[in-house]
């Protein structure tokens, strides 16, 4: 017989729900992370594509691209044209340089004729979410409220088949999907120069804050370039989730948020 | 059309106001300019139809070349920004090949340093402010500095448009240009002329009211 899902707890099924992992005391960065290089874990960049062989970047694991078929409606397929702008590589590197050893995927919604289309960006998350990454990176954000609901669906999903979304804050005073839902992650920028540097906002809805500043980044062309902004702040985050979940691919969405929130460098972890 | 673009056009039928707005807008890349110490300044427009991004205001370096020069919008930095609603902030973009080869074709004038910012007005996306060869080191305060003048330079944006989309209907054949045409032929009444007139369009309104 095929499992149901556990909408309730009879009183015979507590032992169902043992747990096999026991939190330590104290949650440290060292139990979190230390001696793991994000081997096992597949992060997915959702973006303008990834470039291949870059140094930084190194190998790509798959690339797609989302783009409206012949009826409109949103078809994924095989990317062979590799990064139109040159962000989803910087963000690529820089889940590399945190977490050498994980899988890099693509999944672009950015090319010529569809711009700023919250459709292909919903069906490139969609895409994203069916393939069970367990990291995705979006340094990205629709203003439009009709795709908002759809959103928030999409993210709850993820949220409960233990795929992290990654999202980062609008800086400016607008409304914006997804990084506003509790069931992803935010991210925001601070100014100092570590990368493991990261903390926990009290006052949400950004959640943490990483490394956004003066950063030297991949770029085309094999290129390096020193660039700001949340958006990279947010594979900061994305590199630290792979290493927790290569370590402890146990942990739900939620108890990883928990991770980051005791092992923030305003909270638990150093300075 | 909706009576609030009935409005919009009929006041620019009145106002004359695309020159006015284009004003306004320079007038934002030139503050921006100024304030963060820049070599230049530019809007980019969306124009939706053609899904080409076109550079309406533009200060300083490439001044003369780049007004009204139009690239596709759906790739290259302006585009990543408009696209996800995010700001950029990018040194040394004359490393990125494409990039430097596109703009040195356009204006022999090369940016080493690049900030980018969406103009965002309700759900919509309009175009892209741009801060070129600024003088400082970046640093979150500019950040929020420019997300500042973007929120202006979108609103100027926004009234450009509807005053260009009620220039197209008032040169249109339809009803709303005879409106257009009569609210503005009212305004340029003179001041004793002007009561007897409005009488007769009351007496015009409630004849089609009635009707």
């Amino acid at each position: 017989m095929s499992e149901l899902p556990a909408w309730s707890l009879p009183a015979g099924a507590i032992e169902r729900i043992a747990l096999e992992s026991p939190w330590p005391a104290e949650v440290t960065r060292e139990w979190a992370w230390d001696g793991t290089t994000g081997k096992g874990v597949r992060v997915c960049i959702l973006d303008s594509g990834v470039e291949r062989d870059h140094p930084l970047v190194g190998r790509v694991d798959s690339a797609v691209v989302v783009s409206a078929g012949a009826d409109g409606e949103p078809v994924a397929a095989n990317d062979a044209e590799g990064d139109v702008c040159g962000h989803g590589t910087a963000c690529a590197g820089i889940v590399r340089s945190l977490a050498p050893d994980c899988e890099i995927h693509s999944v672009r919604v950015l090319g010529p004729g569809y711009t700023g289309s919250g459709k292909i960006l919903l069906a490139g998350l969609r895409y994203a979410i069916e393939q069970g990454f367990d990291v995705v990176n979006m340094s990205l954000s629709t203003t439009k409220k009709d795709y908002a609901a759809v959103l928030h669906d999409l993210a709850d999903s993820a949220y409960f088949q233990r795929t992290v979304l990654v999202a980062s804050a609008h800086n400016m005073p607008v409304e914006s999907y997804p990084w506003r839902f509790s069931s992803v992650i935010s991210v925001g920028s601070h100014e100092e120069e570590d990368p493991l540097t990261f903390f926990y906002n009290p006052n949400p809805p950004v959640e943490f804050f990483a490394r956004g500043v003066n950063i030297e980044v991949a770029w085309l062309g094999g290129e390096t370039l020193r660039c700001s902004g949340n958006s990279f702040a947010t594979p900061h985050v994305a590199g630290i989730c792979a290493l927790v979940r290569s370590k402890h691919p146990e942990l739900t969405p939620f108890q990883l948020k928990s991770v980051l929130h005791l092992t923030a460098s305003n909270v638990g972890g150093p300075r | 059309m909706s009576e609030d673009r009935l409005h919009a056009a009929v006041a620019a039928g009145v106002l004359g106001s695309e020159e006015r707005f284009r004003e306004l807008l320079r007038s934002v890349v030139e503050v921006a300019r100024a304030i963060f110490a820049a070599k230049a300044s530019s809007v980019l427009l969306l124009d939706e139809e053609a899904n080409e991004l076109v550079f309406e205001a533009v200060v300083g370096e490439g001044e003369k070349d780049l007004l009204g020069k139009r690239f596709p919008a759906g790739t290259g930095v302006a585009g990543w920004v408009l696209a996800t609603r995010s700001p950029l902030v990018l040194e040394d973009v004359a490393r990125d090949p494409r990039f430097a080869k596109d703009v040195a074709d356009d204006t022999g004038y090369v940016p080493q340093g690049l900030m980018a910012v969406p103009l965002l007005h309700d759900e919509r996306a309009l175009g892209v402010l741009e801060v070129l060869d600024r003088q400082a080191r970046f640093t979150l305060q500019e950040m929020e500095l420019l997300g500042l003048f973007a929120s202006q330079a979108a609103i100027a944006l926004d009234l450009l448009q509807r005053a260009r989309e009620a220039q197209a209907a008032l040169a249109g054949e339809g009803s709303l240009a005879v409106v257009a045409r009569l609210a503005a032929a009212l305004e340029q009444l003179g001041e004793d002329a002007r009561p007897a007139a409005i009488r007769l369009l009351e007496s015009l309104e409630a004849l089609l009211a009635a009707g």
